[in-house]
């Protein structure tokens, strides 16, 4: 599956609680350091995580570690499953800073910023990024039900 | 010939293939072959002195070439090249 890189889809980006809440934790247990993570978005709706290691330990930048980034994004393409690529900001606003924008280099991944500026309400917020034009997608998210 | 895993950002560049063949027995020697055939990819992949750029990661069959021998690095005949942007930013 391609996703479409002509244009920036501005759907929404749906988000199962239990994957919000994995996100916001993850965001948590490394604070004030950013964390960083691939998802894949099944053609179900499910979405599988990817943990990965910020190589740089940084409260300001993140780097993913190369082989861990190939691993798992060979995965989701072969899986056909839609990228998302998330970090967190731990001291300011879930927008695209001007690193993120300068370095985005995946023009079919929704990204994902996930803030922690408020402790008491984290909050994650979707992008597009292309070409340096940043576009946001509303996040839906899902209740998951109690089994 | 070895294959080349190549991203979405540098498909423009391979008609939207996302895997080329290309001759070689290095790194070096393929991207050559590739850049010759897909003269775009030279600019977005290479520094002008040859060397890969600093936010491309470049692995021969799962292993990152900066840990190997770079751009000397060797590769079978079926061997694998994935190139792949480095992922970072972050709020700095």
């Amino acid at each position: 599956m391609e996703s479409d890189t002509s244009a920036a889809s501005t759907a929404p980006f749906r988000i199962d609680r239990s994957t919000w809440d994995v996100l916001v934790e993850r965001a948590r247990s490394d604070f004030p350091y950013e964390v960083c993570g691939l998802l894949g978005t099944h053609g179900d709706g499910t979405i599988e995580h990817f943990p990965i290691d910020n190589v740089e330990r940084s409260m300001t930048y993140y780097v993913m570690d190369g082989k861990q980034l190939l691993r798992a994004m060979r995965t989701i393409e072969d899986a056909g499953a839609e990228l998302a690529i998330y970090h967190s900001h731990t001291h300011t606003q879930a927008y695209p800073s001007a690193t993120d924008i300068s370095l985005a280099a995946y023009p079919e991944a929704t990204y994902l910023i996930v803030t922690l500026q408020d402790r008491d309400a984290p909050d994650i917020r979707a992008f597009r990024i292309l070409e340096g034009v940043v576009t946001e997608r509303p996040v839906h998210l899902l209740d998951t039900k109690v089994a | 010939m070895p294959t080349v895993r190549i991203p979405t950002v540098l498909r423009k560049h391979t008609a939207g293939e996302a895997k080329v063949a290309a001759p070689g027995s290095t790194v070096r020697e393929v991207f050559d072959a590739l850049i010759a055939t897909h003269p775009g990819l030279g600019e977005d992949l290479l520094e002008d002195d040859g060397a890969v750029r600093g936010f491309i990661n470049v692995y021969v069959d799962d292993e990152d070439i900066r840990y190997v021998s770079g751009i000397d690095t060797p590769v079978e005949d079926d061997g694998e090249i994935a190139i792949m942007p480095a992922v970072a930013g972050g709020a700095g």
